[in-house]
């Protein structure tokens, strides 16, 4: 039987992605990945893999994009100041329809903000971020060994959709430790196997017994109508994957809920502990967790409304991203309210519970 | 009757994009060849840039990667670390390489990354029509210096070969012309030498070609040569930079 | 016998082989081709030495030469 150990998210999502097959790692150090990098530098060579810390995010998520031309599983990680450099990269990941998986351990912004855990980009992760029509499966963590399980299902997302997916968490997320259990290594076998899945269309020359390929890993195309047929293609992937892939949690969602909240990562964590309480003194409160914040669980949301339900509570660690989707979600039925906080600030279980109680 | 030059095979049946007299196509043919001569066509992968230069990725007749404004030279280290039993190149134009992606070239040849990267330098931008390059020589009109490079406002050009053969790791770094046949001939050579060493994996090989940009510089074809070797080579001195074969402990 | 050929398929005119030429023995044909430019042509292929020197110039790699 798998062991459990104790372990810090950054830690646990290295490993976990070493475990599902990530041979190659670039990327660029900053609070509060450290140690996700540390742990890669450590691990990489170990297994035989490729650890780079790169000269900067862009020629970090650069690296990303050829390895993953070669069909490799690959990643990179960051935090938010880092990310936003490895927007331009993962448009042209996108728009090349090439699988990739990228970490951003939140930190609070704009600019370079602080180091503190924060929930500030969302926006820019959920809804482009980079330039043109294009969507990342974006999957949000709210314990190491959630995280740790989701470094696997992304290179699996990512594989299956070839498309780029990022794991949303942030500083708390990274920075804690918790035990954690993890799925059994691949084998080489195993990672070839699955680097074999992409030879109808990476670069492949002389590994696949032929000595000579064509293929181009671009996103370059000049023809407006072959172009736009490109992008409603990538549209209809999108759609598949709004269809098959949405990921959440219903915690204490019942007929007879008065308020219902929806939180991602380290936020439903804290509201989740509120709810608890609130509960002890007879209040029905319920909480939807998106797991996956795109595709976002707008249905699961509308539908955990019930006659009973009096108002929708937002909980972020911003000022206020998500609550624009949970809006659109719930679609003018209830007030949606909110709370957050900007800056790095973690709300306590105590504000989370005022905030519920003022509606109550 | 024998053929005794033809196009290469490691060049698709595809008319280059290139203007008339655009010199960017002589440096495919030659790497082309140099790829058919060292019989690595099967074993070679290629990045191509932004620029004039950005359909590189449909000539060669290998497995290629289209790469963002500068960052050749990062996304042929992910590619030259997943395959490292291949021969991977870049092919960079001036604004490519020697301005927005300048610390990605600089870090790739500072980690002898394996890789060859093809210099394209016309001391100008040709795809978006003819704005001042990192390389624009002083003193020379384009349409953002419109008065002339002014090299107290906005500096010299970069010499990039002396810039990369400042550091430690490369293997082979030589500034060549293709301004005529005798010179493209002897560029040739050192096509074939970066090639051959990449196929080696002697380290890291750099050629820089000085070349023309006949449309935006407003010089045709022929004449466009003329300009460049009066005042380009001046500046931008033909040679040998580092060549590590030639040195005892490179020539292993 | 040396003969050099132009594709026209790929010429563009530019005339840097015309420069190239010792023997002086190309030209821009009367013809355009499809793209509408007057390639290149040999006139006089008996006074071909096939010294390539054409084909090392072409940007285009429009030129064979035979021997
Ligand atoms: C991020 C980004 N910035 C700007 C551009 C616009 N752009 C396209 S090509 C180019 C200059 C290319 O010049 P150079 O590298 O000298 O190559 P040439 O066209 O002269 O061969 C620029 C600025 C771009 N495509 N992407
Ligand atoms: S614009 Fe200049 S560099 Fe570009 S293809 Fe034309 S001549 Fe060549
Ligand atoms: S091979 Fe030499 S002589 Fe013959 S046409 Fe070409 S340049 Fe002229």
């Amino acid at each position: 039987m798998a062991q459990k150990v104790l372990m810090k998210g950054n830690e646990a999502v290295a490993e976990a992605a070493i475990r599902a097959g990530c041979r190659l790692y670039f990327a660029y150090p900053i609070t509060p990945q450290s140690e996700l990098i540390e742990y890669m530098a450590k691990m990489m060579p170990k297994v035989k893999g490729t650890f780079i810390q790169a000269e900067s995010e862009v020629a970090a998520i650069n690296m990303v994009y050829g390895a993953s031309g070669c069909g490799r599983r690959v990643m990179t990680s960051s935090s938010s100041p880092g990310i936003s450099l490895k927007m331009e990269g993962l448009s042209y990941i996108a728009g090349a329809k090439l699988p990739a998986v990228v970490v951003n351990i939140q930190r609070g912004g704009p600019g370079l903000g602080d180091i503190q855990p924060s929930q500030a980009d969302y926006f820019q992760a959920t809804k482009g971020g980079g330039h043109g029509d294009y969507r990342l499966i974006v999957l949000a963590p709210n314990s190491v060994q959630e995280f740790a399980d989701m470094a696997s299902e992304a290179f699996d997302l990512a594989d299956k959709y070839r498309n780029p997916v990022m794991l949303l968490a942030d500083g708390l997320l990274g920075q804690m430790m918790e035990p954690v259990e993890f799925k059994p290594a691949k084998t080489e076998e195993e990672i070839e196997k699955l680097n074999k899945q992409h030879y109808d269309w990476c670069m492949r020359t002389n590994e696949d017994g032929d000595d000579r390929h064509h293929h181009e890993i671009n996103s370059l195309e000049l023809d407006p109508n072959v172009l736009e047929k490109h992008v409603l293609s990538l549209h209809e992937k999108y759609k598949d994957i709004q269809k098959n892939e949405v990921r959440y949690e219903k915690i204490n969602v019942k007929d007879d809920n008065e308020i219902l909240c929806v939180a991602y990562g380290t936020a439903s964590r804290i509201v989740k502990s509120a709810i608890t309480e609130l509960q002890k003194e007879g209040h029905s409160v319920g909480l939807v967790r998106p797991i996956t914040v795109w595709p976002y669980p707008s249905e699961v949301i509308a539908n955990s409304i019930t006659k009973k339900t009096k108002k929708v509570i937002v909980f972020e660690l911003s000022l206020g991203q998500m609550v624009e989707d949970v809006k659109l979600a719930v679609n003018g039925k209830l007030p949606v309210d909110f709370l957050g906080r900007a800056g790095g600030i973690v709300f306590t279980p105590d504000e989370v519970i005022a905030k519920i109680k003022e509606s109550l | 009757m024998q053929v005794i030059a033809q196009r290469p095979k490691s060049l698709r049946d595809i008319p280059f994009t290139y203007c008339p007299g655009c010199l960017h196509g002589v440096a495919h043919r030659l790497i082309a060849e140099s790829m058919d001569e060292l019989d690595i066509r099967n074993k070679t992968m290629g990045v191509a840039p932004v620029g004039c230069s950005v359909f590189a990725y449909k000539f060669f007749d290998c497995d290629m990667a289209q790469a963002a404004h500068g960052r050749a030279p990062a996304v042929a280290t992910g590619m030259k670390r997943s395959r490292p039993d291949m021969c991977v190149f870049t092919y960079q134009g001036d604004g490519d390489l020697a301005a927005i992606g300048t610390a990605e070239i600089v870090h790739a040849a500072n980690r002898g990354e394996n890789i060859t990267v093809f210099f394209v330098n016309n001391a100008i931008y040709g795809m978006t029509g003819g704005q001042m390059a990192p390389t624009t020589l002083p003193g020379m009109k384009t349409s953002t210096s419109p008065y002339g490079r002014d090299a107290d406002d906005i500096g010299y050009p970069i010499k990039a070969s002396e810039l990369l053969a400042t550091l430690e790791a490369p293997y082979y770094i030589e500034r060549v012309s293709l301004l005529s046949p005798q010179e493209i001939l002897k560029a040739k050579k050192c096509v074939h030498s970066a090639l051959k060493y990449n196929k080696e994996k002697r380290g890291f090989t750099f050629i820089e070609f000085i070349s023309t940009c006949p449309t935006n510089w407003g010089i045709e074809p022929i004449k466009s040569r003329d300009w460049a070797r009066e005042n380009m080579l001046k500046f931008f001195e033909i040679g040998c930079f580092r060549d590590k074969s030639k040195t005892v402990e490179g020539g292993k | 016998m040396p003969k050099m050929t132009v594709d026209p398929y790929y010429c563009k005119g530019c005339g840097l082989c015309i420069k190239a030429c010792p023997k002086k023995i190309i030209r821009f044909s009367e013809e355009i081709n499809a793209k509408g430019y007057h390639y290149a042509e040999c006139f006089d292929q008996d006074s071909c030495i096939a010294c390539k020197l054409c084909y090392v110039t072409c940007p285009d790699v429009a030129i064979t030469v035979e021997k």
